[in-house]
C-alpha cells in the first residue's frame, strides 16, 4: 500500500487530500500540519472577525486519513524515505507532498518585533490582533495590496482608526495602475482611513511599557497606533526543501515541473511554496489547480499545470476592483468619473482592435462584459465601449451561445431582431427557435430585446395587457374564480399556452380547489393536466414526494416494486427523490394507486410549485450537525407542499455551516447555527447560478416559518410569470424585500400569513383526488375511442439493464 | 375543419365516417386523441362548441402529443400549442403559425346524434 505523506495542512493540502479521497486513492494518507487546527478557509479569514467561528471556516477532515496537528516537519531523509518532526517523530513515505505554503514577509525595520506587531495569516494571528485591539484606538497596516486592504478592513471593523502605509506609489500596485490607485485611494479615504503611499517605514516606536505606540515615516511624520499589522507580501516556505537538497529558485520557491514534481521524483510540491515556470502563485485558484494536478499524477494520470490566469475581481472595503489580461499594451483608453469614483482602463493592440487587458476601480462591469474579449477583436472602439457602455449586447461575443438547446448564438438573435424588426420574445422564438426548448434563456432574450432598443411590453400575451403581478391583484381583489370571467372582463380572445397556465397558477395559489376541477382543467399544461412530467416520446414520469429525502426501507421497496411491475426507468433526482420514467397516460392512475396505498402522495414535480426541501442528515447522526435539519426539512416540505407559484420552488436545510444540503443554491435555504437558523433567499442553480442572500439570522423555528410564509406569498403575489426568486429578488432589491417582510413596511404581512395558513389548511393530495373521482379518471386514456389500447408509437429498448425510449425517426419538417 | 351538423339526416348514406366518442366526452378547450384506422387523430372542442380534428403527431418532436396541448386563439384563429416545445398550430388549417413551412394534416369531423365522427377521406 502506498504511503503518502503530506507536509502542511492548509487549503491547498486540503484540496489535494479531498481530490485523492474523492477519486478513490487506495494508499494510506498521513498529513503533518504545523498549526494547532485542521485546514481552514484562509480566503475567508477576515470573516473570523465578523462573526464566523474557527469551526465555520474549518474544512472537514476526510475519513480514513491520519492527521497530526502541531507537527512541524524539520527534516527529510530522502534516501531512507522518512520525514522527521520537531518532536522527534519519524514518518516513512513512498510519496511525499510538500504543501508548506508561505509566510508573511516582514520588512527589516527597527521595532518590527515589538509587542503589538502582528502578521495577518492564521486564526491565531487574528485572535492576537483582536486581543490587542481591545485597549487600542488606532492601528496601522503596512502594505497596501490586496491582503493589506483586507487587514485594514478588519482593523476598521474592530473599531480602530486605521492607516494604510504602502511603500509603492499607489494602492494595490499589482492589480491597478497609478490612475486606478488614485481613485481607489479616494474611496478608501472617504471611509475615514488614512492612506500613506510612497511611504517607507523608518521605525516602529514603543511607548513607556515597551508596547507599540506608533510608526515614524522617513520624512519624520509619526502616526500614533497601538497595533501594527505587516501585510507586505508573502515568501514561499521553502526552507525544508532547501535543507533537503531539493532545487529551489534564486528568489525562493520550490522548483516543480508541469506535473508538480520537484527535483526528487518521489516528492511533489504544491501551493504557495512552489516556483513553477518562474512564477510563485498567491491566489487560491491556481493553488487548487496545482493540488488537482498533483493528485492526478499520484493516481497515475497525466495532468499538467499551465501558467494560470491571474485575473482578479474583488470587493474590498465596499469598492469593486478588478484586473484582467495584460496590464500594459501598445495603446490604452481610460474612462474616469471622479464624481462616482469610477476608473476603467482598457489596453489594446496598436490598431486598437484587439483587447489585451483592463483595470477597473469602483465599477467592475467591464470585467464581466469585456473579459471574454481578451485576445479577440473588440465589438466597437475601446472608447465607445467604456464611455457609452458599449454597443447593444456587448456583454457577450456574437458567437456566444444563448440558447444551448437549439444552438442559437447571440449574433443570430440580434440580427434577427434588427433585420426582421422583432418586437417580442414570441417572435424571437418563432424566428430563431431560441428559447423554445427548455426556456431557460428567455430572460436573456428579453434582455437582448431591451438592449436592442425594443420596448418590451409588460403584457403577458396578446390576450392580457397586464403583467402577471397585475393579474394576480385583479384576481385577488375582485375575487375572480374562473378564467372565463377574467378574460371576458379583463382580456381578449380565448387565451393561449402563456396566459392559461399563468391564470391557472394564480387561481391555485389563491386556493380554488383541485387544479383539474371544472374549467380549470382546460387551463393546465400537459404536466399539470396529467399530474406527471411529459418526456420526449410522449410518456410521463412520476415523482412521489419524499419529504426531506427521508424514506423508510419499506417505502423504498414499494417504489422498486412499482417501477419493476410497470417497467419504468428509475433514476435518483438531484432533489433527493426518485423519478420513474416511461409511464403511458393510462398507466398513471394504476401507478399512483400503488404508491398512494403505500402512503405516498404527489411530489408536484410537474407543477410550478414547491418541489423538494433537501436536507443533510443533521445533528441526529452527524458529528458536526448543530440542529435537526431533516426534521425541519420534513416540516417545511409538508407545510408548503402543493403551493403553486410563478415558477418552481426549491429549498434545502443544512444542519451546520458545512452546508452539505447546498441550501444557498435554493429559492429559500436554511442553514443551522448554534442559536437557531439562518435563512437565505434567492439562490438558484440551473442556467444562471446565484448564491442565496442572507435574509435573517439566528431565528427560532417559529420565526423562521413566519418569515418564509411571508416571503413566499409576497413572491407569489408580485413575481412575473416563470420568474424564479433569484431574478425577482434582484429586480425588487434585497433591502426592499427585507423591509416588506421583516419590518412590514407595506402593512401586508398579516394578510400574507393568513393566505399561507389558508393554503396549508386547504392542502389535499392531487393524485388521491383523481383516484377518488371516476370523472377525472376517465381522462387518463391514450385513445378516447379505445380506452384499453396503448399508444402504438411508444416503444422501448434496453440500455444498462433498464429501458429507454425508441425514438421515432424525425424527417426534416421544414421546406 | 368544422361541420356542426346535429341535423344530419340519419338515413343519408355516407362512407368514411368513423364514430369516435360522445360529444359530451370532449371537454371544452381540451383535446382528446382517437385511433382511426391506425391513424392518431387529435380532436378538439373549442369554447364556442366548434370541433376540429388534426394529426396527433407533433412534427417538431415526432411524438404523438398534440391532443394534449393547450387550446387557445391567436387573433381569431383557434389554436393548439404543442405540449413539447410550444409551437402553435392552427386548428383550422393545421399550419404551424410559428413556422408556416410546417403543418399537420387536418381531418373532417362532425357530430351526428350526439356522437362525434371523424373522416380520414
Amino acid at each position: 500500500m502506498t504511503r503518502l505523506v503530506v507536509v502542511g495542512h492548509g487549503p491547498t493540502a486540503y484540496r489535494l487530500i479531498e481530490t485523492l479521497v474523492d477519486r478513490g486513492f487506495d494508499g494510506r494518507i498521513t498529513v503533518l500540519g504545523e498549526e494547532p487546527r485542521p485546514a481552514y478557509d484562509r480566503v475567508a479569514l477576515t470573516s473570523y472577525l465578523t462573526g464566523k467561528t474557527a469551526e465555520d471556516l474549518t474544512y472537514p477532515v476526510p475519513d480514513g486519513i491520519t492527521l497530526s496537528l502541531n507537527a512541524r516537519v524539520t527534516g527529510i531523509d530522502r534516501e531512507a524515505g522518512v520525514v522527521t518532526t520537531a518532536d522527534g517523530h519519524a514518518e516513512p513515505y513512498d510519496v511525499l507532498v510538500l504543501a508548506t505554503g508561505s509566510s508573511p514577509f516582514v520588512p527589516p525595520v527597527p521595532g518590527k518585533d515589538l509587542d503589538g506587531c502582528f502578521v495577518y495569516r492564521t486564526i491565531d494571528d487574528l485572535d492576537a490582533i483582536r486581543e490587542a485591539s481591545r485597549g487600542a484606538t488606532a492601528g496601522i497596516v503596512i502594505g497596501g495590496g490586496l491582503l493589506g486592504l483586507e487587514a485594514a478592513d478588519a482593523l476598521r471593523g474592530l473599531g480602530l482608526e486605521t492607516h494604510v502605509v504602502e511603500m509603492g506609489g499607489w494602492l494595490m500596485p499589482r492589480q491597478v495602475d497609478e490612475g486606478g490607485g488614485a481613485v481607489l485611494r479616494g474611496h478608501i479615504e472617504a471611509l475615514g482611513l488614512g492612506v500613506h503611499t510612497g511611504a517607507g517605514v523608518k521605525e516602529i516606536v514603543a511607548g513607556p511599557e515597551g508596547r507599540v505606540s506608533g510608526l515614524v515615516k522617513p520624512d519624520g511624520e509619526t502616526i500614533e497606533a497601538q497595533v501594527v499589522v505587516f501585510s507586505a507580501g508573502v515568501r514561499p516556505r521553502d526552507e525544508l526543501a532547501r535543507s533537503s537538497g531539493l532545487a529551489v529558485g534564486e528568489r525562493g520557491g520550490i522548483v516543480v515541473d508541469d506535473g508538480m514534481r520537484t527535483s526528487d521524483p518521489a516528492i511533489y510540491a504544491i501551493g504557495e511554496c512552489v516556483l513553477h515556470d518562474g512564477m510563485v502563485y498567491g491566489l487560491v485558484g491556481p493553488c487548487f489547480t496545482m493540488a488537482e494536478v498533483a493528485a492526478d499524477r499520484i493516481l497515475g494520470g497525466e495532468g499538467a499545470f499551465a501558467r494560470a490566469d491571474m485575473s482578479t475581481k474583488l470587493k474590498l472595503l465596499g469598492v469593486e476592483v478588478a484586473q484582467f489580461g495584460a496590464m500594459d499594451g501598445a495603446l490604452d483608453v481610460t474612462f474616469m468619473d471622479p464624481v462616482t469614483g469610477v476608473y476603467q482602463k482598457l489596453f489594446v493592440s496598436d490598431d486598437a482592435r484587439t483587447l489585451l487587458g483592463g483595470i477597473c476601480v469602483g465599477d467592475a462591469t467591464p470585467y464581466n462584459s469585456l473579459k471574454p474579449f481578451v485576445g479577440r477583436e473588440l465589438p466597437g472602439s475601446p472608447s465607445e465601449l467604456l464611455f457609452t457602455g458599449g454597443p447593444a449586447n456587448m456583454d457577450l461575443p456574437d458567437d456566444a451561445q444563448v440558447c444551448s438547446c437549439n444552438n442559437v448564438t447571440k449574433g443570430q438573435i440580434c440580427s434577427a431582431i434588427a433585420d426582421k424588426g422583432l418586437t417580442d420574445v414570441a417572435e424571437i422564438k418563432s424566428c430563431t427557435r431560441a428559447g423554445t426548448a427548455c426556456g431557460s434563456c428567455v430572460p436573456m432574450l428579453k434582455q437582448l430585446l431591451i438592449k436592442s432598443g425594443v420596448e418590451v411590453s409588460k403584457a403577458l400575451c396578446e390576450h392580457f395587457a397586464y403583467s402577471r403581478a397585475e393579474l394576480f391583484d385583479i384576481v385577488r381583489v375582485r375575487g375572480i374564480t374562473t378564467f372565463s370571467q377574467l378574460i371576458s372582463e379583463h382580456g381578449a380572445g380565448r387565451g393561449c399556452d402563456v396566459c392559461k397556465p399563468t391564470v391557472a397558477s394564480i387561481l391555485a395559489s389563491l386556493g380554488n380547489g383541485h387544479i383539474l376541477d371544472g374549467e380549470q382543467a382546460a387551463l393546465q399544461d400537459t404536466n399539470d393536466h396529467f399530474l406527471a412530467n411529459i418526456q420526449r416520446n410522449g410518456t410521463y414520469s412520476v415523482v412521489p414526494r419524499i419529504p426531506g429525502g427521508e424514506i423508510t426501507p419499506d417505502k423504498l421497496i414499494v417504489i422498486g416494486e412499482v417501477a419493476r411491475d410497470f417497467g419504468l426507468y428509475t433514476k435518483i433526482t438531484g432533489g433527493q427523490r426518485i423519478d420513474l420514467f416511461g409511464a403511458r397516460v393510462e398507466q398513471l392512475p394504476l401507478i399512483w394507486k400503488r404508491l398512494v396505498d403505500a402512503g405516498f402522495e404527489s411530489g408536484h414535480a410537474y407543477g410550478k410549485a414547491l418541489r423538494t426541501v433537501k436536507s443533510c442528515v443533521g445533528s441526529t447522526w452527524c458529528r458536526y450537525g448543530v440542529q435537526d435539519s431533516v426534521g425541519l426539512a420534513v416540516a417545511l416540505e409538508l407545510r408548503y407542499r402543493g403551493l403553486r407559484s410563478p415558477h418552481k420552488l426549491k429549498s434545502a436545510v443544512s444542519g451546520c455551516a458545512r452546508e452539505c444540503a447546498e441550501a444557498r443554491g435554493k429559492d429559500f435555504g436554511i442553514i443551522a447555527t448554534e442559536q437557531g437558523w439562518n435563512l437565505y433567499v434567492g439562490g438558484n442553480g440551473g442556467f444562471t447560478p446565484r448564491h442565496a442572500d442572507l435574509f435573517a439570522s439566528d431565528l427560532s423555528t417559529d420565526e423562521l416559518i413566519r418569515i418564509i410564509d411571508r416571503f413566499l406569498m409576497f413572491y407569489i403575489r408580485t413575481a412575473d410569470r416563470l420568474q424564479r426568486t433569484s431574478v425577482w429578488l434582484e429586480n425588487q432589491g434585497l433591502d426592499y424585500v427585507k423591509e416588506v417582510i421583516l419590518e412590514d413596511s407595506l402593512g401586508i404581512c398579516a394578510e400574507l400569513e393568513a393566505q399561507m395558513e389558508r393554503h396549508v389548511a386547504g392542502y389535499a393530495d392531487e393524485w388521491r383526488a383523481v383516484l377518488d373521482d371516476p370523472d377525472r379518471l376517465r381522462r387518463f386514456v391514450s385513445f378516447v375511442n379505445a380506452p384499453g389500447t396503448p399508444d402504438p408509437s411508444i416503444a422501448f429498448e434496453p440500455e444498462r439493464e433498464q429501458v429507454k425510449p425508441v425514438l421515432i425517426p424525425l424527417e426534416p419538417v421544414r421546406a | 375543419m368544422t361541420v356542426l351538423s346535429e341535423n344530419l339526416s340519419a338515413g343519408l348514406e355516407e362512407t368514411g365516417w368513423t364514430r369516435v366518442c360522445a360529444y359530451a366526452d370532449l371537454m371544452p378547450e381540451r383535446g382528446a386523441c382517437a385511433l382511426v384506422d391506425g391513424h392518431q387523430v387529435a380532436l378538439f372542442r373549442t369554447f364556442d362548441g366548434g370541433l376540429y380534428a388534426i394529426g396527433n403527431r407533433d412534427p417538431f418532436s415526432g411524438a404523438y402529443v398534440l391532443s394534449r396541448g393547450i387550446v387557445g386563439t391567436r387573433g381569431n384563429e383557434p389554436t393548439v400549442a404543442s405540449p413539447m416545445h410550444k409551437e402553435v398550430f392552427s386548428l383550422v388549417t393545421g399550419v404551424c403559425l410559428d413556422d408556416p413551412a410546417v403543418s399537420v394534416p387536418t381531418y373532417r369531423i362532425r357530430v351526428a346524434a350526439g356522437t362525434v365522427e371523424v373522416s380520414l377521406a
